[in-house]
C-alpha cells in the first residue's frame, strides 16, 4: 500500500518568524502593562502607518482571531460572545475574541499574556466590513477608550480619485485624536519613513508569494498563511522587512534548485476565501497527500499594497485601500481572479464559502459558474468558518476534495455502457 | 463469468452496498446490509452476501475497491474513490454523457455533471441540513406518525397540494405540525414532504442533459423521481440498481486500474 509523504517541507527562516512575532506580542504586552507606549487596537488592513509614526504599539485583532482559530481555543470562547448578543451568524474572529477576552482565556498565554493587551485607543477601517467596528466598539465601551477610523467605501469596480480624497480627509481628521491619545504631534519624515517601510514589506511579501508561480510551487497556502504574520502585525517595520528578505532567499534558492514545497506536484490550485485555521494542518495533509499544491490565495494576496507611496503618504494609503480585492465589486474581483490563475498557472480554483464572513466568501453571487465560463476551469466550492468549527465537515471537504481532484485527473473518456 | 471478478463497496451512512463485475464489466450480483456502527463490520457483511449471492470464491476476486463516506475505514479494501467519482462511473454504465446524476441518499444529496466524453465536471454535495435527503423523510414519517415504508403508499393517496415553505428539518417539522391541527390530511402532506425533497435537490445545481436518478431514497420512493420528471419536465432514468449505483461504479474503476497488482492512487489508500 503507498504511503506516501504528506507534509510540506520545513522552512529554516521560521525560527526567526517565530522570535519577531513573539518579540511582537512582548513589547506590545509591555507598553500595555507598564505605560512605556501608548497602545492601539488596529485592523490588520490599516491605516497603521498613522500609529507607527506617532510612536503607537499596535495589536492586531483579527491576528489575535486567527490564533484563537489555529489552537482551537476559538471554539471554547465564542460561546461567552453568543450569550451576550453577538450572533453564531456573525463574524466568529470578532465571537472568539470577545469570548476571550470575557473568559480570560487567550493562546497569547505563550507569551505570558492572560488576555489581549488593553488599549488606549482603537482604529479602523471599514473597507473590509463593518464588523470590525462593531467589535472594537465593544471594547470602546469595556475600556472607555475612543474608537475612531475611516468608515470606507465597498463594492468599489474603479477606484475615482472622490473615493481617494474621501478617504484622506476621513484620515486627516483622524489625526488630532490620535495625536491627544500619543501625546505627541505627527511628523511627516516620519510618517513617511513608515509608509516606505510597509511598501518595502509589502513588496518583499509580493515576491515571496510570487515564488509559488514556480513549478513545482516553493510555497504553498497553507505555509503561506503562517508566514504572512508579519506583513499584517509588523508591517511598517525593520524586523518584518529584515525577515522576508531571509524567507524570500530560502524560497528562491528552492527555485532554483527545482524543489517544491511538497515532494511531488501534480495539480496546482487557487484558493479563494479565508483559511479553516483550526483545520489548516489537516487540509495541508490531505493536499499533500494528493500531490497537489494550493499555490495562490486571495487571502495571502491581501497584505499586498501596490499603490503605498512614502511621497505621497496619506493618498497612497487611502488609494491602497480602495483598491484591496475585499472592498471591489464583482467585476474587478474576477478580472483579479483571471488574472492570478494564468499567473500562478492554476488547474483549478476553491472558493471556501466561510459562514460567518460573508466579506470573504466570493462564491455567493455566481462568481465560481462565470469563472468556469470564461476560464474553462473546474471549481468547486466547500462550505467552512474561518474559526466556528461547527460549520465544517471534515468528511464532507474531504469528500469534496478528494473528488475534486478526481476530477483533475482528466480521466480518459469511459467505456460505453456496459450493462444497458 | 470471467476472472479476476472486482467488487465495489459503498459504504453510505444507512446502508452499505456491494457490487461484483466480473473481467469483462458484466455486473454479477449487488448487495446491501444496514451500515449500523460498524463500518468495518458491515463492509466484511456486504461482501459475504455478494459472493454467496454471485456463486463466487474469494479468491476468483482480483481486487476490492470502496468509496462512501466510510471508504477509509475498510480494511477489505485496497484502494478507494469518492462517491463522486463512483455515481457518476456507475451512471455511465447505463447511460452515456452529457447527463446529470442526481443522488438521492439517507444523509445527503449530489448533484454531478458529466460531459459527452464522461468526464465529470462538477459536483455540488449539500450536507449543510438534512433538507432534500432520507433524513428529511424519516423526520415527517415521524410526525405523521407512519413508519417510513409506508409513507411512498400514504402519498399515493394524495389529493390536495400542498407546499412546505420552510427551509431546515426542524422548522419543517413545526409547520407540519401545525397543519396536522389545521385538519390537512396526512396523506397530502406526505406528498408534499416527497416535493420539498425535490424542490431543495433542484435548488442545489442546474440540470443539464439526461437525467440520471439514483440513491436509496430513489430506489424506495418512486414519487421522488414522477416529482423529479414533473419538475425537470422530461426523463428521468433511473438504472436497475440505483441504490447500488456506488458499489458497481467503483467495482468498474477497480477493473478498469487492471491488474489487482496496480498501485492506489496516491492518497486513496484507506
Ligand atoms: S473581514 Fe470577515 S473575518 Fe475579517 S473581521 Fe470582517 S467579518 Fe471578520
Amino acid at each position: 500500500m503507498a504511503s506516501p509523504r504528506t507534509s510540506e517541507a520545513p522552512l529554516a527562516s521560521s525560527a526567526r518568524l517565530k522570535e519577531i512575532m513573539a518579540a511582537h506580542f512582548v513589547g506590545v504586552d509591555r507598553a500595555s502593562r507598564e505605560h512605556t507606549a501608548p497602545v492601539a487596537w488596529c485592523t490588520s488592513v490599516g491605516p497603521v502607518e498613522l500609529l507607527r509614526a506617532l510612536g503607537y504599539q499596535v495589536f492586531f485583532p483579527e491576528n489575535h482571531g486567527a490564533l484563537l482559530g489555529a489552537s482551537r481555543v476559538a471554539n471554547e470562547t465564542m460561546g461567552s460572545a453568543h450569550a451576550l448578543g453577538y450572533s453564531p451568524d456573525i463574524c466568529s474572529y470578532l465571537t472568539s475574541d470577545i469570548g476571550s477576552y470575557l473568559q480570560k482565556r487567550t493562546p497569547l498565554s505563550r507569551y505570558g499574556m492572560s488576555t489581549a493587551p488593553r488599549a488606549d485607543l482603537l482604529l479602523y477601517n471599514t473597507n473590509q466590513c463593518r464588523e470590525v467596528k462593531d467589535w472594537f466598539e465593544f471594547y470602546g465601551r469595556e475600556w472607555n477608550v475612543p474608537v475612531v477610523g475611516v468608515t470606507s467605501f465597498r463594492e468599489i469596480g474603479e477606484v475615482q480619485r472622490s473615493h481617494v480624497d474621501a478617504i484622506v480627509r476621513q484620515m486627516e481628521d483622524l489625526v488630532p485624536t490620535l495625536e491627544a491619545v500619543a501625546g505627541r504631534k505627527l511628523d511627516a519624515a516620519r510618517l513617511e519613513e513608515s509608509v516606505a517601510r510597509s511598501k518595502e514589506c509589502s513588496d518583499l511579501w509580493r515576491e515571496v508569494l510570487a515564488t509559488a508561480a514556480a513549478r513545482p510551487a516553493a510555497l504553498t497556502f497553507f505555509d503561506g498563511t503562517i508566514q504572512m504574520g508579519p506583513a499584517v502585525i509588523l508591517r511598517g517595520t525593520v524586523e518584518a522587512c529584515d525577515f522576508y528578505r531571509l524567507l524570500l532567499a530560502e524560497l528562491q534558492e528552492r527555485v532554483k534548485g527545482g524543489k517544491g514545497a511538497l515532494p511531488r506536484e501534480r495539480f496546482r490550485i487557487y484558493w479563494d476565501g479565508m483559511p479553516v485555521w483550526g483545520k489548516l494542518r489537516d487540509l495541508a495533509t490531505l493536499f499533500a497527500g494528493l500531490d497537489t499544491s494550493v499555490v495562490a490565495s486571495t487571502y495571502c494576496n491581501s497584505w499586498v499594497f501596490e499603490a503605498l507611496d512614502p511621497r505621497d503618504p496619506l493618498p497612497s494609503m487611502a488609494r491602497a485601500s480602495l483598491e484591496l480585492f475585499i472592498a471591489r465589486s464583482e467585476e474587478p474581483k474576477q478580472r483579479y481572479l483571471e488574472r492570478m490563475v494564468r499567473q500562478f498557472s492554476v488547474d483549478g480554483v476553491i472558493f471556501h464559502d466561510s459562514r460567518t464572513c460573508p466579506n470573504n466568501s466570493n462564491a455567493r453571487f455566481g462568481m465560481p459558474q462565470r469563472l468556469r465560463r470564461t476560464l474553462g476551469l473546474p471549481v468547486l466550492t466547500i462550505d467552512g468558518d474561518l474559526n466556528d468549527l461547527r460549520c465544517f465537515s471534515d468528511e464532507q471537504a474531504r469528500t469534496n476534495i478528494e473528488g475534486f481532484v478526481e476530477q483533475l485527473e482528466g480521466q480518459a473518456p469511459r467505456s460505453p455502457a456496459a450493462h444497458a | 463469468m470471467r476472472a479476476p471478478l472486482y467488487a465495489g463497496i459503498d459504504c453510505g451512512s444507512w446502508n452499505t452496498k456491494a457490487a461484483l463485475v466480473d473481467a469483462d464489466g458484466a455486473l454479477l450480483a449487488t448487495a446491501v446490509v444496514r451500515t449500523g456502527a460498524d463500518v468495518a463490520g458491515a463492509s466484511e457483511r456486504a461482501f459475504a452476501e455478494l459472493l454467496s449471492r454471485a456463486g463466487a470464491a474469494r479468491d476468483q476476486v482480483g481486487a476490492i475497491w470502496s468509496t462512501g463516506f466510510g471508504r477509509h475505514a475498510i480494511p477489505l479494501a485496497g484502494a478507494s474513490r469518492t462517491e463522486l467519482d463512483s455515481h457518476a462511473r456507475g451512471a455511465l454504465q447505463y447511460v452515456s454523457g452529457p447527463l446529470t446524476v442526481i443522488d438521492i441518499g439517507g444523509q445527503d444529496a449530489k448533484i454531478i455533471l458529466v460531459d459527452a466524453e464522461g468526464r465529470r465536471i462538477s459536483h455540488k454535495m449539500n450536507r449543510k441540513c438534512a433538507a432534500g435527503t432520507g433524513s428529511f423523510l424519516e423526520e415527517m414519517a415521524l410526525r405523521l406518525d407512519v413508519p417510513i415504508g409506508q409513507l411512498p403508499a400514504l402519498a399515493r393517496d394524495a389529493k390536495e397540494e400542498i407546499e412546505l415553505g420552510s427551509f431546515c428539518t426542524v422548522f419543517t417539522g413545526t409547520e407540519v405540525l401545525g397543519l396536522i391541527r389545521q385538519g390537512k390530511r396526512p396523506a397530502d402532506l406526505a406528498r408534499a414532504a416527497y416535493r420539498s425533497v425535490v424542490k431543495r435537490v433542484l435548488e442545489m445545481e442546474r440540470v443539464e442533459g439526461k437525467v440520471v436518478a439514483t440513491g436509496g431514497v430513489v430506489a424506495h420512493h418512486p414519487m421522488v423521481v414522477e416529482l423529479l420528471t414533473k419538475a425537470i419536465g422530461r426523463e428521468v432514468i433511473v438504472p436497475r440498481n440505483p441504490q447500488e449505483i456506488g458499489a458497481v461504479g467503483v467495482a468498474v474503476a477497480a477493473r478498469e486500474a487492471g491488474a489487482p497488482s496496480a498501485e492506489a492512487p496516491a492518497g486513496r489508500t484507506p
